[in-house]
């Protein structure tokens, strides 16, 4: 019965780290299927984490905190879109001028608005964060340990944004494969040209894949900074950005696989944390650093092709103009 | 569309990269502002603090040196159409590679050991950044993300072996014990004492000439070898290359790993020269300052040289700026960084385009792409 214990509290544990990973995996599906490379989570979403722990300071709503992390995450990647898509610059390059920008911006800001050493204040009033939800009788459940503990812990007591992310999954999948818009938002990713020869605009449905990866990217950020823990700290994404990413390319590029990919890098995680000094029987202690370099180990494997294989996008990385 | 123009040589590799630093200058001069600061007594401090006296320009100078190496490891990549982004990780593990050194060659004089952390370092470093080119190569597997991963495999192993192996015995803080010194760098200021020249102790030291060399290095290396011709060609035209006899998969092994190999003269600088120890994430980002170097340089040594300074002033004039404007701190310079990076590298275009209209010959007469 302990180890039972042990290992539901595991999967509640995944289900949070995966949370956030699976927001900005999703929010890097719709970029790079348009083609364009989306390296930029990570800034996005911590200027959304900034952004949202702020106004819930000052404001006292996690809702207005959401909406402020989102309209942040929007509006870098705008900036991003203006930078990749109208003017063609490169990619890689100006995804890592808002990463590297985002990551001074926020403590600096925090510092000048709060004065509190580049961080934002402890968010522990009611209301300034979604905080886990209860369902009914899931207190009786814990009782009956099967099914009820799985119950208490995996399908109830969870924040708000959790259950949506869980929601957001399969209405990605539909859009992008249900839809004329995803239709076209793949194709454009695969075949610009071939978009731009049916008389629709490339320029216009790469904004509108960056917009939705900024949404996303922003409900990531506020997650970490309202929900997950209470404020915002310097550096708080600590490469979960480009953790989705590698998540987005180990699910090749596809809703399903990617949530498995997110489930399975934050179980490393919560088990990275479980395990630590723990001594196992054969192999003895396991160091942390090397389960925590596990997804990214794995993703290289899959890269290189010795674990399946990964096709990105033809067209990804290259910025389109119309004269060629 | 009117007749396509190209912009002239001096203005594409002087004006542009002015321009669009200007650009950044003014958009972080417009940050300073909003923290309630002014932004012109920003940059006098900021400019007083990283020339004004000896010691800053030693500071300065004792910065610029890591960004040269990075900036540089950058840039040959990139004349090989390769984004290596993975300096960082490089970067860590070349210093492990000189750290080793100088833990092991402690008892063994200094013109014994500086030739071992060279190899120390170079090759560590090249040997992480061996395995993501191969990939390329070989596999086709994106240089971009594979350096990424690399970087925190490398924050990973680092972290292990520093906790785990190479800790001091009886000490809490995962570094090793300090090397000998004799195995330190000597300080610019004890060579001019040498030589009667009287200069503040600061940390700037000998790897800063080799800095000075591995540019001058990497100048003869891309643009008076066969092989750095083989490189160029390779990154501007994979398909050209084939025809010419030319493996772009072997030239991109060969530029990753020389990417790499610079990359790693960090831990000369930083280590030997400074530190003297191995310590947790001792690079501290200077492998991605190298991107926003090799941007402003243009991706050539002498601007790479210029670019490097101009960022190692902006950390030292950065830490004085913090000192007396107490609403700014550090990442201010992180800002900056990031702003300078999107104006010269990302929003080229955005410069480019007016000043092509402006001052634009007519392509095919004598304009020819650098």
């Amino acid at each position: 019965m302990e180890t039972y214990t042990l290992i539901v509290l595991l999967l509640a544990a995944t289900i949070r780290v995966a949370t956030p990973l699976l927001l900005a995996a999703l929010a890097g599906m719709f970029s790079e299927r348009a083609g364009v490379i989306d390296l930029g989570l990570e800034g996005k979403m911590l200027g959304a984490a900034f952004a949202a722990a702020s106004v819930s300071a000052v404001t006292g709503s996690a809702w207005l905190g959401l909406g402020a992390g989102v309209a942040t995450a929007v509006a870098l990647a705008l900036l991003l879109g203006f930078a990749c898509v109208t003017y063609r610059g490169n990619q890689v390059v100006a995804a890592m001028a808002v990463n590297i920008m985002v990551s001074g911006l926020g403590p600096t800001l925090a510092l000048a608005w709060f004065n509190l050493g580049g961080q934002t204040p402890q968010l522990d009033a009611a209301g300034q964060r979604f905080t886990a939800l209860a369902w009914p009788w899931s207190q009786s459940a814990r009782e009956a340990p099967f099914p009820g503990l799985l119950y208490a812990e995996l399908l109830s007591g969870h924040n708000l944004v959790v259950y949506l992310t869980a929601f957001l999954v399969p209405a990605s999948a539909w859009v992008l494969y249900r839809t004329r818009f995803g239709l076209r938002l793949r194709a454009v990713g695969e075949n610009p040209h071939a978009v731009d020869t049916a008389g629709i605009s490339v320029t216009r449905l790469r904004y509108q894949a960056m917009i939705i990866s900024g949404m996303l990217c922003g409900v990531a950020g506020s997650y970490l900074s309202v929900a997950a823990s209470s404020g915002f700290v310097r550096d708080m994404t600590a490469g979960k950005g480009y953790l989705a990413l590698a998540a987005l390319i180990f699910g090749k590029w596809r809703p399903y696989p990617t949530l498995g990919a997110c489930l399975l890098f934050a179980f490393t995680d919560a088990l990275a944390v479980r395990l630590q000094g723990v001594a196992l029987p054969l192999v003895g202690v396991i160091p942390v650093q090397f389960i925590l370099a596990l997804p990214y180990v794995l993703t290289v494997l899959l890269l290189a092709g010795f674990v399946g294989r990964a096709v990105a996008p033809s067209a990804i990385g290259v910025p389109y103009s119309k004269e060629k | 569309m009117s007749q396509p123009k190209e912009l002239p040589r001096w203005a594409d590799l002087g004006l542009l990269p002015l321009v669009s630093l200007a650009a950044a200058l003014l958009l972080s001069g417009g940050v300073i502002a909003l923290l309630g600061e002014s932004p012109w007594q920003a940059l006098k401090l900021m400019v007083d603090g990283a020339f004004g006296s000896q010691e800053a320009v030693g500071y300065s100078l004792f910065y610029a040196t890591n960004f040269v190496f990075t900036g540089l490891a950058v840039a040959v990549a990139y004349h090989a159409g390769l984004f290596n982004i993975g300096g960082e990780g490089q970067a860590y593990i070349g210093g492990l590679g000189a750290g080793l050194v100088c833990l092991a060659l402690g008892s063994w004089p200094f013109w014994v050991v500086l030739p071992a952390a060279v190899v120390g370092a170079a090759g560590c470093g090249a040997a992480w950044a061996f395995l993501p080119g191969w990939l390329q190569a070989r596999r086709g597997s994106h240089i971009v993300i594979t350096t990424i991963m690399f970087n925190f495999i490398a924050s990973a192993l680092m972290t292990y072996l520093l906790v785990n192996v190479l800790i001091k015995p009886g000490q809490q803080s995962p570094e090793t014990r300090e090397f000998s010194p004799n195995t330190w760098m000597p300080f610019a200021h004890e060579l001019l004492a040498r030589v009667g020249l009287n200069f503040t102790a600061t940390p700037l030291n000998l790897a800063f000439v080799l800095a000075l060399v591995a540019s001058v290095f990497v100048w003869v290396f891309l643009w008076h070898t066969r092989w750095g011709y083989s490189l160029r060609v390779v990154g501007q035209s994979p398909a050209a290359a084939v025809y010419a006899g030319i493996s772009p998969s072997r030239l991109t092994i060969l530029a990753m790993l020389l990417s790499g190999a610079l990359a790693g003269g960090l831990g000369l600088n930083e280590l030997m020269g400074s530190q003297h120890r191995i310590l947790i994430d001792f690079p501290g980002g200077a492998g991605f300052v190298g991107i926003a170097v090799a941007l402003m340089g243009r991706n050539h040594p002498l601007g790479i040289f210029l670019a490097a300074v101009l960022f190692g002033a902006l950390y030292q004039g950065g830490s004085q700026l913090t000192f007396d404007m107490p609403r700014v701190n550090r990442d201010m310079v992180v800002v900056i960084q990031g702003l300078v990076i999107l104006s010269c590298g990302a929003l080229e275009n955005l410069f480019r385009q007016p000043l092509t209209a402006l001052l634009g010959r007519s392509a095919g007469s004598d304009a020819r792409r650098a």
